[in-house]
């Protein structure tokens, strides 16, 4: 079970100085952007020999190869549009449905990251645009093909029957094909967005990221289990 | 040119080329004596303890912290101005190879992101020859070197067992931390791989798994020296235990495990004898007319202007292949060959560790009730060479061992960790895909091997006379090529592994390979990069004496993994920092006697 650290009045900053002394039992981060102090190079004026420099004098370029990772950016342009978004956001959400234990992907965004990833500058990004455009495209002219109306718009009926003919590219017809691998690079997109999500994280179980003073072995629930 | 540089005009004792753990170490044991050292980093100052990244979630970062060319381990792996291509440093490849040559340009180099392994290399491992008459032997001993062992572990701080096993020895008693209990897979694998003969232990990665007691250890490192002893203490003081969260290779803000910024370099600044210069890309070290060692002239990187420094000693740790690189490039009318290579030997015998994995999947660990699988970020159990019987008896048709590093279980979701779910579902999408995330998650498995590598004559770099980097300084040209021996270890790793898999009851991902270039890792992928300048018993078959001392040049000294005349598969930056300290002590024991600077 993750939190927002503040529900425990405790700053991580400050979680992690406490453990010196006595060992406390924080949740590590979540969204809250870390105080970084602000850079000021305490000159040493006296002492000899000076030190001609110190540590603090490093600070982050600011570029891919040393961007300012307390403070990330994602914010080069996006590059689809918003009917473009609305059928991922429909289709991350045939992927990823809201059910007992979770919400929809598009509920948490999937289809803004799908959006960050095409966006990207790169290769391999400026690929999977045409990818994800080309195969948005596909899928909203094969909705139109069959039910006179855009995938955003079919009933659930409607994408599952679209959706079964594309969903594994080894099996897919061959005038499926192109759909296929649309929708294998969505579906690995869609996935990486919701489980990087809290409410993702939570519901596979992932119970790490907390603070502990000492390591244990794993449950004996799981011992007996396994017989380890 | 000296403009510009205010200690320009100052001489120093020594001058410390490289900033990572042989050039930490060697600031440190220097500076900790008393003499005034000059430490030049190539790259930018670094400080992880105000810049890690360590609590920041995949979600944070741009595109949920894929790795890319710019960072190839991931955007929050604690290497910046690094990788495998450095922008304006260029390096070539004779036709025919493909190496990789990883830089890190940053105040503590590699050390901020490495594995924390810490493996000692054992009594086979110094004198390889000897033992099956392949490659060279060391011209020391692990008796030698032992008592370093001990002193590093205790001085940077290293968790493992106290198993005795054949060529893989135990520390002395009190000298490691407690290693974590294992987790759910390394209890597996253990249950599983017994049966096989094949040992799982605690493995010893340099993570405190305790505090260190700061009124005991810098008295017993540092006897009778105050000042040792002081700013020791204050930097045991100010670390803290692993609190089994966050990984290490985005650095460690508590100071939890080693890295040459947080555990080396501040003491070693503390002592008030140590003058730090970033940005300072070393390109010659310069010589008087009897031939000794005077200083370094170094580009600095933020006006592009040469500068010249001095000193009574130079001692170069900027990394095995960027050491041969400016000896090489130390050209005058008495070394028309570069310095320190009377021998020919400086750039030769560059050697990697042999790198091939597996994984697969695990129908035991399947919908397992939720557990913390985090841990001490790196492995707590691993699997040491064990076959040293049946090899040397000639059954295994390679010569040299490897050891087993392995993982698996529920980490924290990143980037790419569900797109297995396509293949394993065939294709799941909707509230299948959800129950097979759920059920899943966490039932993967991973072994890598990592083997030893003889060194041969077609692995080497020289200066390509053809190109220069953006600083005017000539590259390197690597020649890279796998004997047999390692080809065939890397088959066999792939092939055990498979069966350790299947013994665990879980399905091998692909197949196994039986040729081993499908297997093997390109030169260079491990970052385990050492030779070069390797030691000896004289100055025709070595580049330096079992000291690191130049046989060449008396007041030059190596210490990064350039010394090193085999590479056991033990990981090397713990041979390094002990290496380092031996040849420190060295260092000074000449300049009392009188015999360098």
């Amino acid at each position: 079970m993750r939190d927002d650290e503040t529900t425990h009045g405790v700053g991580r900053r400050d979680a992690i100085k406490g453990m010196a002394a006595a060992i406390a039992l924080p949740m590590l981060g979540t969204t809250e952007q870390t105080a970084v102090p602000p850079v000021a190079p305490p000159a040493v004026p006296h002492a000899a020999p000076t030190p001609l420099v110190q540590l603090t004098r490093g600070v982050p370029r600011g570029d891919a190869w040393d961007p300012d990772m307390q403070h990330p950016s994602k914010d080069w342009p996006r590059k689809l549009t918003t009917a473009e978004m609305t059928t991922l956001a429909a289709l991350a959400d045939m992927i990823i449905p809201k059910d007992a234990h979770s919400p929809s992907a598009s509920t948490v965004g999937a289809h803004l990251y799908i959006n960050e990833h095409v966006s990207a500058p790169g290769a391999s990004y400026e690929r999977d645009l045409v990818r994800v455009r080309g195969g948005v495209s596909w899928i909203n002219l094969e909705s139109e093909k069959r039910f006179s109306t855009p995938f955003a718009k079919c009933s659930l009926e409607q994408k599952t029957a679209i959706c079964d003919d594309i969903c594994y590219l080894p099996k897919a017809k061959e005038e499926f094909k192109a759909g296929a691998r649309f929708f294998s690079l969505v579906r690995n997109l869609v996935g990486t967005a919701f489980y990087t999500t809290d409410a993702g994280m939570k519901d596979v179980g992932f119970v790490g990221n907390v603070a502990l003073p000492k390591w244990e072995l794993p449950p004996a629930e799981i011992r007996a289990k396994l017989g380890i | 040119m000296q403009t510009g540089s205010p200690k320009s005009h100052t001489e120093y004792d020594v001058i410390v080329v490289g900033s990572g753990a042989g050039g930490g170490m060697a600031a440190y044991q220097l500076s900790i004596n008393g003499l005034k050292v000059l430490l030049l980093e190539a790259g930018r100052s670094y400080d992880p303890v105000r810049e890690t990244p360590m609590f920041k979630l995949p979600r944070e970062a741009p595109l949920r912290g894929a790795g890319g060319r710019e960072k190839p381990f991931g955007y929050y792996d604690a290497t910046v101005d690094g990788g495998w291509e450095v922008p304006g440093e260029p390096y070539t490849n004779a036709p025919g190879t493909d190496f990789r040559w990883w830089r890190s340009r940053m105040l503590g180099g590699r050390t901020n992101h490495w594995g924390r392994i810490s493996l000692r290399m054992g009594e086979y491992d110094f004198k390889p020859k000897t033992r099956d008459g392949l490659g060279a032997d060391w011209p020391l001993a692990y008796k030698d070197l032992a008592p370093y062992y001990d002193k590093t572990e205790m001085l940077i701080g290293v968790y493992g067992g106290d198993d005795d096993l054949e060529n893989t020895p135990r520390s002395s008693p009190g000298v490691l931390q407690p290693a974590p209990a294992p987790r759910v897979v390394e209890l597996l694998a253990k249950k599983h791989a017994a049966p096989m003969g094949i040992p799982v232990i605690p493995a010893h990665l340099a993570i405190m798994t305790q505090r260190q007691d700061a009124e005991v250890l810098p008295k017993k490192l540092h006897p009778g020296n105050k000042l040792a002893q002081r700013v020791l203490a204050e930097s045991m003081r100010s670390r803290q235990a692993c609190f089994y969260a966050t990984p290490c290779g985005s650095g460690c803000s508590i100071k939890a495990n080693f890295q040459s910024t947080t555990v080396l370099i501040p003491p070693a600044l503390a002592t008030g004898n140590v003058d730090l210069v970033p940005d300072a890309m070393v390109r010659e070290v310069t010589v008087d007319k009897n031939g000794r060692a005077t200083g370094v002239h170094y580009i600095d990187k933020r006006t592009r202007t040469d500068h010249h420094v001095k000193a009574r000693v130079v001692v170069l740790a900027a990394s095995a292949a960027e050491t041969a690189r400016i000896l090489l490039n130390s050209k005058s009318n008495q070394f028309p060959q570069g310095l320190s290579n009377s021998s020919g030997l400086v750039g030769k015998y560059l050697m990697d560790t042999v790198g091939a994995g597996i994984g697969g999947e695990i129908p035991a660990l399947e919908g397992l009730p939720p557990y913390n699988n985090e841990g001490a970020s790196g492995m707590h159990m691993y699997i040491p060479w064990w076959l040293y019987k049946e090899q040397i008896g000639g059954k295994l048709g390679f010569a040299r061992g490897y050891h087993v590093e392995f993982g698996g279980g529920r980490g924290m979701p990143g980037n790419g960790s569900f797109n297995f779910l396509e293949g394993k579902t065939e294709g799941a999408y909707g509230t299948k895909y959800k129950e097979a995330a759920r059920r899943y998650y966490g039932s993967s498995v991973w072994f890598d091997g990592r083997g030893e590598m003889i060194p041969n004559e077609q692995s080497f770099c020289e200066i390509d006379p053809e190109t220069v980097d953006q600083w005017g300084i000539p590259v390197l040209r690597f020649h890279w090529k796998w004997s047999d021996h390692e080809l065939k270890q890397a088959v066999h790793m792939q092939q055990t592994f498979a069966q350790i898999i299947e013994a665990m009851g879980g399905k091998v991902n692909g197949k196994p390979a039986t040729d081993g270039n499908q297997a093997i890792a390109k030169g260079g992928q491990i970052i385990h990069e050492v030779g070069t300048c390797r030691m000896g018993t004289d100055a025709k078959s070595s580049v330096l004496n079992e000291y690191c001392q130049s046989w060449d040049v008396k007041n030059l000294f190596v210490t990064d993994g350039a010394p090193f005349v085999s590479n056991a598969d033990k990981n090397p930056t713990l041979s390094i920092l002990a290496l380092a300290w031996r040849t420190t002590d060295h260092i000074l024991d000449q300049l009392n006697k009188r015999e360098i600077g």
